[in-house]
């Protein structure tokens, strides 16, 4: 469990980064801290592992304050990912993996082998172990780097905006991937971005913080959804565009959910008519799911992902 | 024309290529010379151009102080040198060290500050202390400019090494003075040919090391080596794609 006690973030320039801030992170939930430039989510963030260290107030861990602990030692027990992987170009993607358990004294043999481990555990082939990461593409550097960020086997799992710079279907692929592993794995996990969409999808308490580090909403995606507090939040989830307000409308082929823009949401599926709509639905690619174009690779593969339904 | 053949003829002579003023033991003072200033200057000069790199502070007054010094005129500063301590192999010696210092020192830092921040950041905030950054982060990916500087110094110091033979006998400047002296121009000319062809080998060498030392991580992912890799790894890409997808259907 973090818990932020009445954080203050001043940089030195005057600028206030986070104001007053309070909150419990609950353990092994994921927690997204959204919002735009400048709202103070990294600077949240980064307070956790004393990359950046309060004003005022204190963060405690587990209930002890992190104010007390030494920085080094506090950063080698979190994951930490970035944005661009930050990974060590001079070494090979499994010393990549290997270099923070290796740094708190692990042999080197069983420090790579855990690392072979991890990398099965992210999605990456072996194969790939030993090149380095300016030969991979970016989604396989990014899951270098949550395999990096998981290698000392953390309570704790610190993502910065980690799937902001590859394209929306590796990041799509990403998004699931980490949804899984948290499955398996159980990680307090604190997320930031600045997509409202991401945080909805992966968080289990989304923040929406506006500029200057203050809190705007706190709460579950449905209860921010369902409840915008104010008008800002409206705006920032899209409440106020009629983004989020859909409805069905028939064109003879399908019930086509439509948001309020007139802008093609998706197709209805699971209503009584569904086995008839499936064939429509796939047909017409794959964009069965709501919003789901990221996901909608040009790849014939519909057929063995509903193969892999009948399991 | 006849220069040339003066000079040829004094490269040949067998008699210059033996005894204590000879060829080969000038060659080698010379050498040895070079790669002692060198040194000195660098154990000097890199820990300075580390700490600068690192901390990002200090930069200013090392770019104020490397041009103050490369604007002292060698030759003078071994005069001031030479009048102070006397006669002997330290005013050169210091003379040429002042000289090797300013590219070593900026190779040094500037070694750091071309390395991309991200790298820094991610490497402190997954745990390492500052030592662990300084060696095991930026002195490799810093080290090919490091080189760089070295290599500049060398070649300046070897040049002006030369001025040993000022108010010692010593080195390959020796044939450069004593020729000029005694107006034997085909010494002056062979000696200085000397001189050129062993700056040319330090120079192929130092080439050699600059191309060595760059981390195969930096060197590698060429344009085919990028291709190759995500064709190769396609196949598991594409099973997180389904089961990503089922997850999505069974829910």
């Amino acid at each position: 469990m973090i818990e932020f006690h009445a954080v203050t973030n001043r940089f030195p320039d005057g600028t206030l980064a986070v104001d007053d801030f309070s909150l419990v992170l609950p353990s092994y939930k994921t927690t997204v801290f959204v919002g735009t430039s400048g709202s103070g989510k990294t600077t949240l963030l980064r307070m956790i592992n004393r990359m950046v260290d309060p004003t005022s107030g204190s963060i405690d861990i587990d209930g002890a304050d992190i104010g007390t602990l030494e920085p080094v030692k506090l950063r080698r027990g979190i994951g930490y990912v970035m944005q661009n992987s930050g990974l060590l170009p001079h070494r090979k993607v499994i010393d990549n993996v290997a270099t923070v358990p290796m740094l708190r004294g692990m042999p080197k043999k069983r420090a790579r082998e855990e690392a072979l481990q991890l990398l099965d555990t992210v999605g990456l082939d072996r194969s790939l172990a030993n090149r380095y990461p300016s030969q991979l593409s970016g989604g396989q550097q990014q899951r270098v780097g949550v395999a990096r960020g998981l290698a000392v086997n953390p309570n704790i799992l610190l993502m910065d905006e980690p799937f902001g710079a590859v394209d929306p279907i590796v990041r799509a692929e990403l998004q699931q991937e980490l949804l899984r592993l948290q499955r398996e794995l159980g990680k307090t996990v604190v997320f930031v971005t600045h997509d409202i969409d991401e945080a909805f999808l992966l968080g289990d308490q989304v923040v929406i913080l506006r500029t200057g580090g203050k809190v705007a909403q706190v709460g579950s995606p449905a209860e921010i959804l369902a409840n915008p507090i104010d008008e800002f939040v409206a705006t920032f989830v899209g409440a106020d565009r009629g983004k989020r307000s859909l409805h069905v409308e028939n064109h003879g082929d399908g019930d086509i959910v439509v948001d309020e823009t007139g802008r093609l949401a998706g197709v209805l599926v699971g209503s009584s008519t569904t086995s008839s709509r499936a064939s429509a639905a796939s047909q017409s690619g794959s964009e069965s799911q709501c919003g789901s174009e990221s996901k909608a690779g040009p790849r014939g593969p519909g057929a063995s992902a509903q193969g892999g339904d009948s399991r | 024309m006849s220069f040339f053949i003066e000079t040829l003829a004094w490269l040949l002579d067998p008699a210059n290529w033996i005894g204590a003023g000879g060829i080969p033991t000038r060659l080698a003072q010379h050498l040895l010379f070079t790669l002692v200033t060198l040194i000195v200057a660098a154990v000097i000069a890199v820990p300075i151009g580390f700490v600068i790199g690192h901390t990002g502070r200090g930069r200013g007054l090392a770019v104020a102080i490397s041009g103050a010094f490369r604007a002292i005129p060698t030759l003078g500063l071994l005069t001031l040198v030479a009048l102070w301590v006397g006669i002997g192999l330290s005013a050169p010696f210091v003379a040429l060290i002042v000289l090797a210092i300013p590219p070593i020192l900026a190779g040094a830092y500037t070694g750091f500050e071309a390395i991309d921040r991200k790298i820094i950041d991610a490497a402190r905030a997954v745990g390492m202390s500052e030592a662990q950054i300084l060696l095991k982060v930026e002195l490799p990916l810093g080290l090919p400019l490091l080189i760089g500087g070295l290599r500049s110094a060398t070649l300046q110091v070897v040049a002006t090494a030369t001025l040993a033979a000022y108010i010692a006998n010593f080195g390959l400047g020796r044939y450069l003075f004593e020729g000029l002296r005694i107006r034997d121009y085909g010494e002056m000319l062979g000696g200085s040919v000397l001189v050129i062809l062993l700056a040319i080998v330090l120079e192929g060498v130092f080439a050699l090391i600059q191309k060595l030392v760059v981390p195969r991580g930096v060197t590698e992912g060429l344009p085919t080596d990028i291709r190759d890799g995500s064709s190769r790894s396609r196949p598991v890409m594409e099973t997180t794609i389904e089961k990503g997808n089922s997850n999505v259907h069974s829910t």
